[in-house]
């Protein structure tokens, strides 16, 4: 059995006629980088709040079929005892702000854990020194940019180091190098410390190079899922569901439709340069020759 | 309307924050009407400090800001609304009526047009963003996407001259951000200037055609966006990089690919170029 289960799992709000979440077979492995992307309202986020018991716990609404988080039943499960499996980075990093300054809010979730204050300062100066906010200790929330606030959310969930780390995405107000930094420290966790990591990201570029499997969600629905490669190099699949793949697959694409290369579509910057510079070689020899 | 003056002068520019922050030192540029500007840069580099100096939302510290050659501290909000438009980052910070119609006709009544004018404008800006059907709808209820729509559309009813959008594709999928730029863009060849706060450098590629590159509170670049997409030095020290698409041209410089490329469609074109050997 899998660190997350859901098991023919669907989900509505008690108000809602519509189902948010049908019919979710999902299986995850401990160590696994999951991504998970979709239009907006395909049901990413409820997805994610059914992992640290928000749903059913904080939401009224009507359930079919089972999600197991460690094992735990989260029906079952208070939050409380889901916190020690999962920690969660919100989408609206303003709606998790519970802190007065950067401090206060990053070592929140570890002092309620009881952890001795060394640890805590340990923690916290790592996950300040991660997102590149070590200058901006004592700032209020209100006197940073919405790019600050969502590097504060990401810290605040990282020093938890939780087995299991939900980030809904994590990245939109980064600068392209945040961006990068993000997932690539997230990757580093997942392998050191065999954190499960799953991630709402509409970013192909950097899921391209982290993440194990992408799960498409549409209408509540997971419309495919994949290995990474398989997934973003699928262009004609992806075509009108609201994901981009990388632009150099979308390049790549182009040429194979022309017959100018052929094979499975590269995903990555690197492997692309490598089969296009080869391209290019060949035929700058055939043109001489 | 002259168009010879700017429609934006910055001269010197510098804010200072109460705790003592200092979010711009000694910015000075022009906006001309008609333009189509990108603004990017890492986080707290003073992006949103400049663009609320053009509507009056913040003062200068030291220097000054004229907006239609009239000195920004010698009007109020509501003058500059008519020639600025700003949709926030977070667009719920600035919906507050209970009826998408009630929140695009909430800025033209606050400015005194008769019922029949603000009736047109609000027709007029739901039909432009493709919003009608949401009308009747509560913006709160709209989804993320829609409500950054409904941000736009009351903007829009201020038929201001200058449309400034700070960071509109957070919290949208592709195709909805791509809907937005597609929106701005045709603002833009309706003649409103455009100015768009981004970290999407893709988008900055293909849509604008002016990039200013923000660095601890100044403007370190100021150039087409393939200009400032060649300088990848400068802007690796920023935490910025150009597009994808951009950086493979520049890895295959050597089979004869320029740096400059800005969208999937020129490298496509450019390979093929290089392929037939002409």
């Amino acid at each position: 059995m899998g660190i997350i289960e859901f098991k023919n799992f669907s989900w509505k709000y008690e108000s809602s006629t519509d189902w948010i979440l049908r019919d979710v077979n999902l299986s995850v492995e401990q160590g696994e980088f999951l991504a998970i992307t979709g239009p907006s309202g395909s049901g990413k986020t409820t997805l994610c709040q059914c992992l640290n018991g928000m749903i059913p716990h904080s939401h009224p609404g009507v359930i079919k079929g089972e999600v197991y988080v460690s094992g735990i039943r989260v029906r079952d499960a208070t939050v409380r005892q889901l916190c020690d499996h999962v920690a969660m980075m919100f989408q609206d990093p303003e709606s998790q702000f519970i802190g007065m300054s950067v401090e206060e809010e990053i070592v929140f979730g570890p002092e309620n854990l009881n952890l001795p204050r060394e640890e805590i300062d340990r923690r916290l100066n790592w996950a300040l020194r991660v997102v590149g906010m070590e200058k901006m200790l004592s700032k209020a929330p209100y006197e940073l940019s919405g790019g600050q606030k969502q590097r504060v959310a990401i810290a605040s969930a990282l020093v938890m180091l939780p087995k299991i780390l939900v980030l809904d995405e994590p990245t939109s107000e980064l600068d392209p190098i945040g961006k990068s930094e993000v997932f690539s420290v997230v990757s580093e966790l997942r392998r050191d410390r065999k954190m499960t990591i799953i991630m709402v990201e509409h970013e192909t570029e950097e899921v391209a190079k982290y993440a194990d499997r992408v799960v498409l969600l549409e209408a509540g629905r997971i419309l495919a899922s994949g290995n990474t490669e398989d997934f973003l190099s699928d262009v004609d699949r992806l075509e009108g569901t609201g994901v981009e793949p990388p632009q150099v697959t979308q390049f790549a694409h182009l040429l194979r439709k022309e017959g100018l290369i052929s094979g499975k579509l590269p995903i990555t910057l690197e492997s692309t340069r490598q089969q296009i510079a080869d391209v290019v070689r060949s035929r700058k020899r055939a043109l001489i020759t | 309307m002259s168009s010879s003056h700017p429609i934006v002068k910055v001269e010197e520019l510098s804010h200072t924050f109460p705790d003592a922050t200092k979010a711009l030192e000694g910015v000075s540029l022009e906006i001309h009407r008609g333009e189509f500007i990108g603004i990017i840069g890492q986080n707290g580099s003073g992006k949103t400090t400049l663009v609320k100096h053009f509507n009056g939302l913040l003062k200068p510290t030291k220097g000054r800001v004229l907006v239609d050659s009239i000195d920004t501290r010698e009007k109020t909000i509501a003058d500059l609304s008519t020639k600025i438009g700003y949709v926030f980052q977070n667009p719920d910070h600035q919906i507050s009526q209970g009826s998408t119609e009630a929140e695009l006709a909430f800025g033209p009544r606050n400015i005194g047009l008769s019922a029949v004018e603000i009736e047109a404008r609000v027709e007029e800006a739901l039909r432009s963003v493709g919003i009608e059907h949401l009308a009747k709808r509560h913006p709160l209820l709209t989804s993320k996407g829609e409500r950054q729509l409904i941000a736009i559309a009351s903007v829009l009813t201020m038929k201001p001259e200058v449309i400034i959008v700070d960071e509109p594709t957070t919290g949208q999928d592709k195709r909805q951000s791509r809907q937005t730029m597609n929106l701005l863009a045709n603002l833009n060849r309706a003649g409103h200037t455009i100015i768009v706060i981004t970290h999407d450098m893709s988008l900055v590629a293909e849509h604008t055609r002016r990039v200013l590159v923000f660095h601890k509170g100044r403007v370190i670049l100021d150039d087409s966006p393939g200009k400032v997409f060649r300088e990848v030095d400068i802007l690796r020290e920023t935490g910025l990089r150009p597009p994808q698409i951009t950086r493979l041209a520049q890895t295959l410089q050597a089979c004869g690919f320029p740096q400059d490329i800005l969208s999937v469609k020129e490298m496509y074109n450019e390979f093929r170029h290089i392929m037939t050997g002409s």
